[in-house]
């Protein structure tokens, strides 16, 4: 009985994860103008036309491959400023290391609508220079991304005991030796752990990535509202580059998926 | 034993770099906004404090704020205890947790825009499948006409969107409680409901802590996905705080937009610190269950 409740719970949780996803599936297999007058499952005139649109299009080719380029120089970039960051907070006790913590947590409750304004003049001319690089958006985006990763990796590096820092020592590896050939193997699961949080937060935030670009490195987030026309919403096309943006996400999941499974338990027993 | 050590601070110099310059200047420039009158291309004007009294006699702000809270304390209510329970229900191995996992960090992975967008086409009165099924039970959905249906699908939306965040947590917090609490349990002759509170839930503190926190501070930050879903309506039914400080900052209202988001700002943080600070001490001198 137990167990068919369960059952029965569970499947309804799937089919109502599903149900938007597979209803946009399907319009992007449908003509725009089937969307607009017949609303079933099952396309009545299966096309590929909205996919076929999409890929002899170097308009949306060159947004998918810009989101995914500042997507991983983020990921790169917090991981290694955030791994000594999580290893002092893990290691070490300092003047004001609980108010640090929090602190660097903090930044990411400022709301990023607001807060654009400022870090388009950073970035702009008479600031970085970065304006409409990959760069500028991979770089505002470590404001969400190295606060977590630090709060993960600290939770993965304090569950590691501190006799294995010192046993290194004693075998006679240098820090730098023991850090990388011994430590961050340790806490794997930890920085697979990290690595998904930076991808999947800079995947799907639009807000910055789109006020910090304009044509050369434009996501495609953004291409999505560019490319509405005078002539409406072309419902078909945009279900399709829906589709597409899922499979970024599901390839990563499925790579980081034993890691997720086995434990981003923070400080873990 | 930590040591005390102020080498630590060498270890933290690159993120405090990166931190410094991305976090730090921005958010003096938005303090620097506030007390001022500034729009482009006219001098800047010292208000003082007068943006910040303006701020709480808007309406429209103050509006926005009463639903903002409403907005988190539902999400929160539903959404923690129904990703504990999927994160309970989920299979522990094999292909069955495989595809699981996948299916349930799927809307996890979507741009917010497309978020909103998956639920626009979904719910919309000429093209979604929503309206139809309503229609089957003679309701006559409408959200983009009836405040209450506009609420119920941005609640419904982000429960589906974040509903897996919580999920996923709990269900690594669960694989990592070792068997033997289990087990001890069981010879107590616990009942499944007593070794649910007294063994499961306080092994997840730490996993709950942090999706709480990200919960609170992104449900109170929401701001594209029901922009693109109800654009805020019917009228300002589902207008949200960032919503309110956009429409400020577009109309170049720099001053009164920033001091409105550095009040939102400091709201977030206080209600995160006390949330942070109960949840690290709540019942954590209490763990029946001793380590052997």
């Amino acid at each position: 009985m137990r167990r068919f409740i369960t059952f029965l719970g569970m499947t309804l949780y799937y089919i109502f994860l599903a149900l938007p996803l597979l209803w946009m599936l399907s319009m992007s297999f449908k003509t725009t103008d089937e969307i607009l007058s017949i609303r079933s499952f099952i396309p009545q005139t299966f096309t590929l036309q909205n996919y076929q649109a999409i890929f002899t299009d170097d308009f949306w080719r060159s947004a998918f491959v810009n989101s995914l380029v500042y997507v991983f120089i983020n990921t790169i970039i917090t991981l290694i400023v955030s791994l000594p960051a999580a290893y002092a907070f893990s290691r070490y006790k300092f003047r004001g290391d609980h108010h640090l913590f929090f602190w660097l947590l903090t930044n990411r409750m400022a709301p990023g609508a607001i807060f654009v304004l400022p870090f388009v003049q950073l970035y702009g001319r008479e600031g970085l220079g970065l304006f409409d690089t990959h760069w500028a958006v991979a770089l505002a985006h470590t404001l969400f991304s190295i606060p977590l990763a630090v709060w993960i990796l600290e939770g993965f590096m304090s569950g590691i005991p501190k006799a294995i820092d010192e046993t290194a020592y004693v075998d006679g590896y240098s820090f730098p030796g023991f850090f990388f050939k011994i430590f961050m193997p340790l806490i794997a699961p930890g920085i697979g752990v990290a690595a998904f949080f930076s991808f999947m937060f800079s995947w799907v935030e639009v807000i910055m990535a789109s006020s910090l670009t304009r044509t050369d490195a434009r996501p495609l987030a953004v291409a999505l509202t560019a490319s509405l026309g005078a002539e409406g919403w072309d419902w078909g096309l945009i279900a399709a580059v829906g589709v597409l943006t899922l499979i970024p996400g599901a390839v990563l999941i499925y790579f980081v998926r034993n890691n997720l499974a086995k434990g981003f338990a923070l400080g873990r027993v | 034993m930590k040591q005390v050590n102020q080498r630590a601070w060498f270890f933290l110099i690159p993120a405090l770099a990166v931190m410094a310059v991305n976090a730090f200047i921005p958010f003096m420039t938005v303090i620097n906004y506030s007390f001022i009158d500034k729009f482009p291309g006219l001098p800047s004007l010292w208000l003082g404090l007068e943006n910040y009294r303006n701020v709480w006699q808007d309406d429209l702000f103050t509006g926005a704020l009463a639903r903002q809270f409403i907005f988190s304390f539902v999400i929160l209510v539903i959404q923690v205890p129904l990703g504990i329970l999927v994160a309970l229900g989920m299979p522990k191995k094999g292909i069955g947790a495989t595809t699981s996992l996948i299916t349930i960090g799927l809307p996890l992975l979507i741009p917010w825009q497309v978020v909103g967008i998956i639920w626009r086409v979904f719910v919309r009165d000429d093209l979604g499948l929503v309206p139809v099924i309503f229609d089957q039970f003679n309701y006559n959905y409408d959200a983009s006409l009836k405040p209450f249906d506009a609420w119920a699908t941005v609640v419904v939306m982000d429960v589906w969107h974040w509903t897996p965040l919580i999920a996923l947590l709990c269900y690594s917090g669960l694989n990592a409680i070792p068997d033997a609490y289990f087990q001890a349990a069981r010879i107590d002759g616990a009942s499944r409901w007593k070794t649910f509170w007294v063994v499961t839930l306080p092994r997840l503190r730490s996993v709950l802590t942090i999706g709480i926190l990200l919960r609170f501070m992104d449900s109170f930050r929401i701001y594209i996905e029901p922009f693109v879903v109800t654009g805020g309506g019917p009228g300002n039914a589902t207008s949200f705080l960032s919503d309110v400080v956009v429409t400020e900052a577009i109309a170049f209202n720099f001053g009164p937009a920033a001091a409105m988001s550095l009040v939102y700002f400091y709201i977030i943080l206080i209600i995160s610190y006390v949330f942070f600070q109960v949840l690290t001490n709540v019942g954590s001198d209490s763990t029946p269950v001793q380590e052997a």
